[in-house]
């Protein structure tokens, strides 16, 4: 089984699956609403430069985040994808 | 009268079906206890007259943002007969949760399904009749964009209205006791009622993301796309306001004038200097108001807004802002008033007011006006350049300076989290309504404020009668001499602080203030100011000129988007303060140097 890691830690382009969230409550509640839920696909589509937010894709929805917001959801990582 | 909560996430297209639903009849008010505005209009729905209010977007009825906050404290303490909860088709599976947290605090509600023509497109269906009979609550699918479906929904809310018990309060904390429940019935919901596609991705805007949002291009286009946008709303109201303003003055000259000739010149000055240069110093703004606001709801529908703040957040975090307070930013550098009304796209308070407190830092237009006579006045026309570049870097200087002073007391609360909504099209109908109630937005609540400002200068500089206008024996002579103390280590004079009085009210108006404390025009003019003070001096005057007190319609607009009091005196005191500083720091500087 492939390492798991944080979020933030996955290449552009690569995808994986959430297997937890941590963080605030409030910060949990956000990521919930906008689909962040354990065993969700999700793919990092870039990152802004200057170690800026992540843009990040679940299902229909596309969301922007901070790196350090995004530390505390962690991934399955699965192999890139083709596209 | 009904009242209908209209509740739903951002970016569900909630206000355009809030305005698609009650025209241009919706009014920007107050309700108690609630921080931000909120528009409402009274509609016919059926047999019932009602009164529906737009609530800001919210993710969650649990929150912790400011708008869940609002949202939550209106559910609490209104009476609200019906909750309409719009939900984006498309995102349906992860939006549903708001349509159940709706259902159960236990008030007659209804779903409206928005962009069903867009989530088709992207091949998600829902069937309507398996997800109401499922949810419990009607369901209505419509495009609120172009209307489709519209007046189907409305005929079933007037029928939810119908059978609506009379209102209660509703306690929201108790009533999402049970949340752990709500996921699996999401769940069931979605597999019975909704088809998605099994690979979902929108192939425009990920075409269009791949250039815009580009790790290298993405940032200087985004520049470039500022830069133009900046442009045509000063090429596009520049000459609206030109031609507002021969308006004003015709009607001055062809018929105010002749009609108060008989009276007492006081009075008449009185009414025509005070009174209706008032009502032009508002007037002036409404051009710029409504062309920036049209150019601000398709920024904002089109979807770029949001890809601004990804593309800036690197840069704007280590000020404690994101890319929306640049985009306003930039903005201020042509007219702070439009800029600070547009910080409503910042749903976070703190981060709301921080930018508000540095946008009107920003070298606006009328303020280059001033700087444009001064160093063409007091420099030589190779210099004079160099001198307005200088101006601004001070500027940016002192927005950098001022957002690392306050990052600390406006934090943010809020996680940098924010949504990519798929590129659309903004529609000229919702552009056109943004522009109108912005603009009938600003008329009702800075009015006043100008006006009583306008009318106190005009007072300070006319008083006692009999004393030549702005002389050094009206009361704005009397101050201007009291704050010698103050002022004279800045190399600023009596005359010219009398000056800074009249710039209170509008920077465009200190050229012409000079005019009248040294009685010259033109030519004239800029030989005696080069005459009477050196190139250090005006340099100490221009800055603080840039930095110092905003004019009386950014304060009146300060005012009234914080709706506090004591925060709209920082934003005057502050930067008083730091003018104060710069040019002290300036002035006594070079003098030190020896020039």
């Amino acid at each position: 089984m492939p390492d798991r890691k944080p979020l933030s830690r996955l290449a552009p382009g690569q995808s994986g699956v959430i297997s937890a969230i941590e963080g605030p409550e409030g910060l949990r509640l956000r990521l919930a609403a906008l689909g962040f839920r354990a065993g969700r696909a999700v793919l990092l589509v870039r990152q802004a430069s200057l170690r800026g937010p992540l843009h990040v894709r679940l299902g229909m929805t596309d969301v922007a985040l901070r790196p350090a917001d995004a530390g505390g959801i962690t991934i399955r990582p699965v192999a890139p994808s083709a596209a | 009268m009904k009242r209908i909560a209209l509740v739903g996430m951002p970016n569900t297209g909630k206000s355009t079906l809030f305005n698609r639903l009650t025209g241009a009849h919706a009014r920007v008010g107050n309700w108690p206890g609630v921080t931000v505005d909120l528009a409402s209009a009274r509609l016919p729905v059926g047999p019932h007259l009602a009164e529906l209010v737009d609530l800001p977007g919210l993710y969650d009825l649990h929150g912790f943002s400011d708008d869940e906050m609002v949202v939550r404290h209106f559910v609490e303490s209104t009476r609200v007969d019906a909750v309409a909860v719009v939900l984006n088709a498309s995102q349906i599976d992860r939006q549903l949760a708001l349509a159940l947290q709706v259902r159960a605090l236990g008030i007659p509600a209804m779903v409206f399904l928005n962009m069903s023509d867009e989530a088709r497109r992207f091949g998600v269906e829902i069937d309507a009749g398996r997800l109401s009979a499922g949810l419990g609550l009607p369901v209505a699918a419509v495009s609120a964009r172009f209307g489709t479906g519209v007046p189907e929904a409305m005929a079933r809310l007037a029928k939810v209205l119908d059978d609506a018990p009379a209102p209660r309060e509703a306690s929201i904390r108790e009533a999402l006791a049970e949340d752990h429940r709500r996921e699996e019935e999401i769940e069931s919901l979605v597999k019975s009622a909704v088809v998605i596609p099994e690979r979902l991705s929108e192939q425009a805007s990920d075409r269009i993301d791949r250039v815009v949002l580009h790790p290298w291009l993405g940032l200087p286009l985004f520049f470039l796309a500022m830069l133009a946008v900046f442009q045509a709303v000063f090429l596009l109201s520049t000459p609206l306001q030109d031609g507002l303003r021969e308006i004003f003055d015709a009607v001055r000259s062809a018929a105010l004038e002749p009609l108060l000739a008989p009276a007492p010149e006081v009075l008449r000055g009185f009414l025509l200097d005070g009174v209706w240069a008032g009502l032009s110093t508002v007037g002036a703004f409404v051009p710029v108001i409504v062309v920036f606001f049209f150019f601000l709801a398709a920024v904002e529908d089109s979807g770029y807004l949001s890809r601004a703040a990804f593309l800036t957040d690197s840069l704007m975090a280590r000020l404690g802002l994101d890319g929306r307070s640049f985009v306003m930013l930039i903005m201020g550098f042509g007219c702070n008033v439009p800029a600070l009304m547009g910080t409503r796209v910042m749903r976070d308070r703190a981060m709301r007011l921080l930018s508000m407190l540095t946008i009107p830092l920003s070298l606006c237009s009328a303020r280059l006006q001033v700087f444009v006579f001064l160093a063409a006045a007091m420099f030589s026309p190779a210099r004079a350049p160099w001198v307005l570049f200088g101006l601004y870097l001070a500027s940016f200087a002192s927005v950098i300076v001022t957002a690392l002073v306050f990052r600390r007391r406006f934090a943010s609360r809020e996680p940098f989290v924010i949504e990519l909504p798929p590129y659309r099209l903004p529609t000229l109908r919702q552009v056109w309504m943004r522009g109108w109630l912005e603009v009938k937005h600003f008329l009702r609540r800075a009015t006043t404020f100008i006006f009583v400002g306008v009318i106190a200068v005009w007072l300070l500089t006319h008083l006692p009668a009999g004393a030549a206008p702005a002389g050094p024996d009206t009361w704005a002579g009397w101050i201007g001499h009291a704050l010698q103390p103050v002022l004279g280590p800045l190399g600023i004079d009596d005359k010219l602080a009398v000056a800074l009085i009249f710039g209170f009210v509008a920077k465009e108006i200190v050229i012409g203030a000079f005019a009248v404390i040294y009685g010259a025009e033109g030519n004239a003019l800029a030989a005696s100011l080069a005459h009477s003070m050196d190139w250090v001096a005006a340099t100490s005057f221009m800055l603080f000129t840039l930095i110092y007190t905003p004019c009386l319609s950014t304060v009146a607009t300060l005012r009234s988007e914080s709706r506090s009091l004591s925060f709209t005196a920082l934003a005057v005191a502050w930067p008083l303060a730091l003018a104060w500083a710069a040019s002290f720091a300036f002035y006594q500087g070079m003098r030190a140097l020896g020039f």
